[in-house]
């Protein structure tokens, strides 16, 4: 089968929470002006560890999320919330105004989400009280476990199409937009919140992952700075990023205005080691060629990518080289970012984050900076764009999702 | 019944699960506080930590409504001096 066998997917609308801001306007401004979001972090100040900053979604107050955010839901949970919220405003999704009816639209909306880690303030919170007290939260379980994101969304939307969460650990928001895109070609689903969210910044995952050697120890606002030739390791962040997709076709019978078509989804495995990705690139490689075999697209055709590019050592110089691996000579003209240099890593949010941006890009016509670059490493054969956005007419952008595990997706997405 | 435990156990309703005070009487059901069975664990464990009186999972599952709980709360703490 080519891809002109299936109906072709759109995005109707976004919702974001990231450390560049609450809402898409607001994130999105952040992320074009560059301005990194690290901040001392007083949680991690006081728990004595090596690292102190983190990226934490600005200004965040559960009480928005409702009267009984604060105390029902994990951190986790109520950012999804909010940005499920913001996706289907945008997108004006035609939900009933009772949820608790049967109705043909929101019998069949899906919500597939990516979450790594769950609730993890609620783990160690409730691991504390365990050891202190002998008794635990009958809360603890409906708070901690990472599919309550998506489940909580499905409450409150009264979506009782699939509801699922994915996991691939830092790609698993990007594999739950594949799965969602799959799920529209199937007819499994006819609408689809897709995405995902995280928020695991807490002394012992910040801890753990220092302990790895994952996370810059610079300790202040350009710690994250991905491809520059002193990066050391990513920053902690939190965030949630929501796509709606739709077949093009229903989205345009109901009157709704797609932002960008989603025209290709790779996926593969590294089968290589825990956490280290190949040196060669592995399987990055193939996500991305088969994202563009799926798309129906030549690496010439992509304009720009977003890029994993955590900052880290290992994953730049391994994604630079994929990278080069797939587009040959082509790479040179495909205008790279990362916007973990603001955002530092949403971990299991960043697919869907950073899904958002690039369909943001192609809405704009404008290729963000990479925030904190000074002097890009030699390793690192890519046009890195740094300093300022950069305005260019876009026709397709990729972003590219590696998890821990060698689990890697690659999502294509161009304009309408 | 103990006005001074009925104060307790209607302050840790309005500050910790965001009950409306005015919904709060002797005979209000945790049901119509809109509780459900985890928020009832959750209660008596707050009261717990509050008063130092423990209830039992299995003494809280025949609790009904405030009134009920706090003549409960009375009991153990007589029992208990």
């Amino acid at each position: 089968m080519t891809e002109r066998d299936y109906p072709e997917i759109v995005v109707t609308g976004i919702g974001l929470l990231t450390p560049a801001g609450r809402g898409v306007d607001a994130s999105w401004k952040g992320i074009l002006a560059g301005t990194p979001a690290a901040a001392p972090d007083p949680m991690l100040q006081e728990a004595d560890i090596s690292v102190t900053i983190s990226c934490r979604v600005p200004d965040f107050d559960p009480a928005e999320v409702g009267p009984k955010a604060s105390r029902r839901l994990d951190h986790f949970v109520q950012l999804a919330v909010l940005a499920s919220r913001e996706a289907v405003e945008a997108a004006d999704l035609p939900l009933p105004e009772d949820d608790e009816e049967p109705d043909e639209f929101a019998d069949r909306l899906a919500v597939i989400f990516g979450c790594a880690v769950g609730g993890m303030e609620t783990w160690e919170e409730q691991h504390e009280t365990f050891l202190e007290r002998g008794r635990v939260s009958p809360l603890f379980i409906p708070k901690m476990l990472s599919n309550m994101a998506a489940g909580q969304v499905a409450i409150e939307l009264g979506a009782r199409g699939p509801n699922m969460t994915i996991n691939t650990a830092c790609a698993a928001s990007a594999s739950a937009i594949h799965v969602a895109r799959d799920m529209l070609r199937s007819g499994t689903a006819d609408a689809v919140l897709a995405g995902g969210v995280e928020a695991g910044v807490t002394p012992l995952a910040t801890a753990a992952f220092a302990r790895m050697g994952a996370l810059s120890t610079r300790n202040d606002e350009t710690a994250s700075r991905p491809f520059d030739t002193d990066r050391d390791g990513f920053v902690m962040g939190e965030g949630s990023g929501v796509l709606v997709l739709e077949r093009a076709e229903d989205a345009r019978a109901r009157g709704a205005t797609p932002l960008a078509v989603l025209a290709g989804a790779g996926a593969s495995a590294d089968a290589h080691h825990q956490t280290a990705p190949p040196e060669e690139g592995g399987g990055a490689i193939l996500a991305m060629q088969r994202a563009l075999a799926d798309a129906g697209l030549e690496p010439g055709d992509i304009d720009h990518i977003n890029a994993h590019g955590t900052s880290t050592p290992l994953n730049d110089v391994s994604e630079s080289r994929a990278i080069r691996s797939v587009f040959g000579s082509a790479a040179d003209g495909v205008a790279v970012s990362s916007t973990k240099g603001v955002t530092g890593h949403t971990l299991g949010a960043a697919g869907g984050v950073e899904a958002a941006f690039s369909v943001l890009a192609l809405r704009d016509g404008v290729i963000p900076p990479t925030a904190n670059v000074e002097k890009i490493d030699d390793e690192i054969q890519l046009d890195v764009v740094h300093g300022e956005a950069r305005g260019d007419e876009l026709g397709a952008a990729m972003s590219n999702s590696f998890g821990f595990g060698g689990q890697n997706s690659a999502l294509i997405f161009r304009t309408v | 019944m103990n006005q001074e435990l009925y104060d307790k156990v209607k302050n840790i309703l309005v500050e910790t699960f965001q009950v409306p005070e005015e919904d709060i009487s002797e005979d209000a059901t945790f049901e119509s506080l809109d509780l459900d069975s985890l928020d009832l664990v959750e209660l008596t464990m707050a009261i717990e930590e509050e008063t130092g009186i423990t209830i039992e999972d299995e003494e809280a599952e025949e609790i009904n409504t405030v009134g009920e709980a706090v003549n409960k709360l009375e009991e153990k703490q007589k029992v208990e001096a």
